[in-house]
C-alpha cells in the first residue's frame, strides 16, 4: 500500500537529490520531492517529462542531475505531448511483452509552460486520455527568464513585463483559471494542492497515479524572488494562500468536487497582498480600488467552488 | 515473394509503414500527406499492424511524441508536409540532437504565403541544417524503397539520426504507379529490431535526457552529432547495396543518367529528374546534344566529393532548384558550386516548379538548350534563371 506517513517517507531515499541550483526558499523542489516520494512506491516506478523552466534548468545542469528517476526535458511547450509519446511507447512495448515494469508517467511544467505556451499540448494529451498525471508547479510568472507576466500572474502583481509604473498598476488582467479549464476536459481526476499541506498533496498524487487516464494537479509554488518575500517565509505564504482562499485546495473526482481545506476563519486578501512585495504598489490612492476588486474575484471563485461541492453532495443524495 | 501492385506515393509510403510495423506512429493531418495517414490508420483499425497510433493535436506534438517514444525504445514514425514541417521546426533539431532514429516521409509542398498545397522543396530545403538525413525520391518505388532503407540507416549504431524521406506532393503522393513491393518477411529481416542503449524506460538505471548543457559541454555534443553525420555516407551506401542484393534495386547517394560522355549536365532532386531524363533521351536523339542528368538522392549528408567527381568532365552544369533561398538563389546550386570550388567550369542555377508549377518536358528541354547556348557563347549571366515563370 502506498503511504503518506512522514515517518515512513523519511526512511525512503529522496528521488530529487539535494545539491541542485534552485533559489533558497523555492517551493518547487519541495513539491517535486513530495510528489516523487508519493508516486514511486511498492512496485510502481516513475518516468517523467519536464518543460523548460526553473525546475528544469536548476536540476539538470550537465553533467549533473538531481533526478533519481528517468527524466526527459524536451522543450518548453510540449511536456504533455512528450509524456504522450513515452506513455504510448510503454503501452506498445508492454503489449508486446518487451517490458514488465509498472510505470507511472508524470509530466511537469511551470505556469508558463502550462497555462500559456503548453496549453494546446496539454489539452490534446488530456483529450486523448493518455494514462499520465500532469503536475503544474505554479509560481505565477515566467520566473526562470526574469519574472515576466504569464496567464497565471494574478491581477495587480508586479512583473517585469507588466510593471507597476506611474500610470500602470501592474498586471490589469485576472489570473487564468486553468484548473477549471482542465476540469472542462472531463478527465477523471483534477486537483489543486500546495506543498505546505504535504499529506494532502501526496494523497492527491497517489489518487492520480492510481487512476486510469489523464489526471491533473495544479500545485502552488511560492517564489521568494518573484513574489518579493523572505526565503524562509515560503510555507507561511503557501498557508496564507489557502487561508485567504486565493489558492483553494480541492479535487474533482469523476466530476464530483470536494474542497479539501476550509479555513476556520477566511482571512482577508489584504493579508495576502501585504505579505508580498509584488503587490506593494497597490497600497496607493490610485490603485486602492484594485484591492477591493481582487477580494471580490477571490470571493466569487470560492463561492463557485462551495456551490459545486454542495451540488455534488445533493446529487449523491 | 515480391508483389507487383499499383499504388500512389502516399499509399506506397503507408505500405512501407505497414511493413516496418512501427511501435508508435503520431501524426497530424496536412495536405498532401493526409492520405498516407488515412491508409495507415486503416491498417491500425484492421489490426494489420501492432502500432499504437497517436492522433495528436499538432505537428509540434507529433514530433514531440515520437521523440519521446523513440527515447523510450520504440520504433517511431510520423509524416508531414510544408507548414506542418515548419511547425515542427524546434523539434526537428531536438530529434536529431537527442539521437532519435525517427523515419519521417515529408510530402514536399510549398510554404505559405500565399497558401498553396502543391509541390516544391522549400519545406525540406529549409530543414537542411536541422541534423536530419534527407533522401529524395524520384518516383513512388523510390519513396517505398527509401522508407525501408531509412529505418536501417537511422538506427545504425554509428549513425542514430532521424531521416526524412522526401517525395513530391501530388506529383508523386497522388499519382498511381506500379510498385514492386517486397514481402513482409524480407522487410522484417532487413530492418531487424530497434534497440537503444540509453533508454528512457530503463527505470533501474535512471538517466536524465535533454539536460542543460552550457559553454563547457554543448560544443562537444554538437561535434558528436557532426561526427555521426560523417558516418552516415558509408552506412547509406552499404544499406543501398544490401537492399539491391535483396531486391534487385540498389541505391547510391547519387543517380547519374547518361553522364559519362555528357557536355551538359543538369543536377536536381525528386520527380522532375524523371522528366529531365526523358529530355536527355529526346535531345540526344533529336539534336545530338551530349547531355545527362545527375540526380541527387541523398542531400544530407551532402555528397560534395561524389558530385564534384560526377561533374568533372562536364563543359557546363545546370542546377535545378525547386526552392529559393531569398537573397542567395537556389540552395542546391550554392552547395554544388561550393563543392566544385576552384574551377571545374561554369554553372547556371535554374529555379523552377515553385508552388507546384509544372515542369513540362519542353521546359526541361529548354534548360538543356539554355545551358548549351551558354556553353557555346560563354555568356553565363544571369547565373540564376527562372523556368516557366510568367512575365
Amino acid at each position: 500500500m502506498a503511504t503518506t506517513s512522514l515517518k515512513q517517507l523519511c526512511e525512503m531515499p529522496d528521488l530529487l537529490s539535494g545539491g541542485h541550483a534552485a533559489c533558497p526558499g523555492c517551493a518547487g523542489p519541495v513539491a517535486i520531492r513530495q510528489i516523487l516520494l508519493a508516486a514511486q512506491q511498492d512496485d510502481t516506478y516513475v518516468v517523467a517529462s519536464i518543460s523548460t523552466g526553473c525546475m528544469e534548468v536548476s536540476t539538470t545542469v550537465y553533467p549533473n542531475s538531481a533526478w533519481r528517476i528517468p527524466l526527459f526535458h524536451s522543450a518548453f511547450e510540449n511536456s504533455a505531448a512528450t509524456i504522450s509519446g513515452a506513455e504510448t511507447a510503454y503501452r506498445s512495448l508492454k503489449k508486446q511483452g518487451k517490458i514488465d515494469k509498472k510505470i507511472a508517467f508524470i509530466a511537469f511544467g511551470g505556469d508558463g509552460g502550462t497555462y500559456d505556451i503548453g496549453l494546446q499540448s496539454l489539452s490534446g494529451a488530456l483529450e486523448r486520455g493518455h494514462n499520465f498525471t500532469y503536475v503544474c508547479y505554479d509560481n505565477e510568472a515566467y520566473m526562470n527568464t526574469g519574472i515576466q507576466r504569464s496567464g497565471s500572474t494574478p491581477k495587480g502583481a508586479f512583473t517585469t513585463t507588466a510593471p507597476a509604473g506611474k500610470v500602470e498598476p501592474g498586471k490589469r488582467q485576472r489570473k487564468k483559471n486553468l484548473t477549471a479549464i482542465v476540469a472542462a476536459h472531463d478527465i477523471p481526476y483534477v486537483a489543486q494542492a500546495s506543498p505546505h499541506r504535504a499529506r494532502d498533496l501526496m494523497n492527491k498524487v497517489q489518487k492520480a497515479v492510481a487512476t486510469e487516464g489523464a489526471c491533473f494537479i495544479n500545485v502552488l509554488s511560492p517564489c521568494p524572488r518573484g513574489w518579493r518575500y523572505a526565503p524562509d517565509q515560503t510555507f507561511q505564504i503557501a498557508k496564507l494562500a489557502a487561508d485567504t482562499c486565493v489558492w483553494p485546495l480541492y479535487e474533482i473526482e469523476d466530476g464530483k468536487l470536494t474542497i479539501n481545506y476550509k479555513p476556520r476563519e477566511k482571512k482577508p486578501m489584504l493579508d495576502w497582498l501585504k505579505s508580498q512585495g509584488r503587490f506593494r504598489h497597490l497600497f496607493t490612492p490610485q490603485n486602492e480600488h484594485l484591492v477591493e476588486e481582487i477580494q471580490q474575484d477571490v470571493d466569487r471563485e470560492w463561492q463557485r467552488l462551495l456551490t459545486l461541492e454542495a451540488m455534488g453532495k445533493e446529487t449523491a443524495q | 515473394m515480391a508483389e507487383r501492385m499499383a499504388l500512389t506515393g502516399n499509399d506506397s509510403a503507408a505500405y512501407a509503414f505497414k511493413q516496418i510495423n512501427p511501435d508508435v506512429v503520431a501524426a497530424y493531418p496536412i495536405t498532401p500527406q493526409t492520405e498516407l495517414m488515412h491508409k495507415f490508420a486503416a491498417y491500425v483499425a484492421d489490426g494489420e499492424v501492432k502500432t499504437e497510433f497517436v492522433p495528436v493535436e499538432s505537428e509540434h506534438s507529433a514530433m514531440s511524441a515520437v521523440i519521446a517514444a523513440s527515447l523510450a525504445g520504440a520504433r517511431a514514425c510520423t509524416a508531414t508536409s510544408a507548414n506542418g514541417l515548419a511547425l515542427m521546426w524546434e523539434m526537428l533539431y531536438i530529434a536529431a540532437s537527442c539521437r532519435c532514429p525517427i523515419v519521417m516521409p515529408v510530402i514536399n509542398r510549398a510554404l505559405s504565403a500565399p497558401i498553396n498545397i502543391h509541390c516544391d522543396h522549400s519545406d525540406t530545403m529549409g530543414a537542411r541544417d536541422t541534423g536530419w538525413i534527407q533522401l529524395y525520391s524520384e518516383n513512388c518505388q523510390e519513396a517505398y524503397d527509401n522508407a525501408l532503407q531509412a529505418v536501417r540507416i537511422a538506427e545504425h549504431p554509428d549513425v542514430m539520426l532521424p531521416v526524412m524521406v522526401c517525395l513530391d506532393g501530388f506529383i508523386l503522393s497522388h499519382t498511381l504507379e506500379g510498385l514492386e513491393a517486397n514481402d513482409d518477411e524480407t522487410v522484417r529481416n532487413f530492418i531487424g529490431e530497434y534497440e537503444r542503449s540509453d533508454n528512457l524506460l530503463d527505470v533501474e538505471r535512471p538517466q536524465t535526457f535533454g539536460a542543460f548543457a552550457l559553454q563547457n559541454y554543448y560544443f562537444e555534443f554538437k561535434k558528436q552529432q557532426a561526427d555521426a553525420m560523417q558516418e552516415a555516407p558509408a552506412v547509406i551506401d552499404e544499406v543501398g547495396k544490401e537492399y539491391g542484393e535483396l531486391t534487385g534495386r540498389s541505391y547510391g547517394r547519387l543517380d547519374p543518367y547518361r553522364c559519362d560522355d555528357a557536355d551538359v549536365i543538369v543536377v536536381g532532386l525528386g520527380s522532375s529528374m524523371g522528366t529531365a531524363k526523358q529530355a536527355v533521351d529526346d535531345l540526344r536523339d533529336e539534336a545530338g546534344l551530349k547531355c545527362g542528368v545527375l540526380k541527387i538522392r541523398c542531400f544530407r549528408p551532402f555528397p560534395g566529393d561524389l558530385i564534384r567527381q560526377a561533374l568533372q568532365n562536364a563543359a557546363i552544369v545546370g542546377v535545378m532548384d525547386r526552392a529559393v533561398s531569398f537573397g542567395l538563389g537556389g540552395p542546391l546550386f550554392h552547395e554544388i558550386r561550393s563543392a566544385r570550388y576552384g574551377g571545374d567550369g561554369p554553372m547556371l542555377n535554374f529555379i523552377y516548379g515553385l508552388g507546384g508549377r509544372d515542369l513540362s518536358l519542353d521546359l526541361a528541354k529548354d534548360v538543356f538548350r539554355n545551358l548549351a547556348e551558354a556553353k557555346d557563347s560563354g555568356q553565363v549571366e544571369p547565373v540564376v534563371r527562372y523556368v516557366g515563370l510568367r512575365e
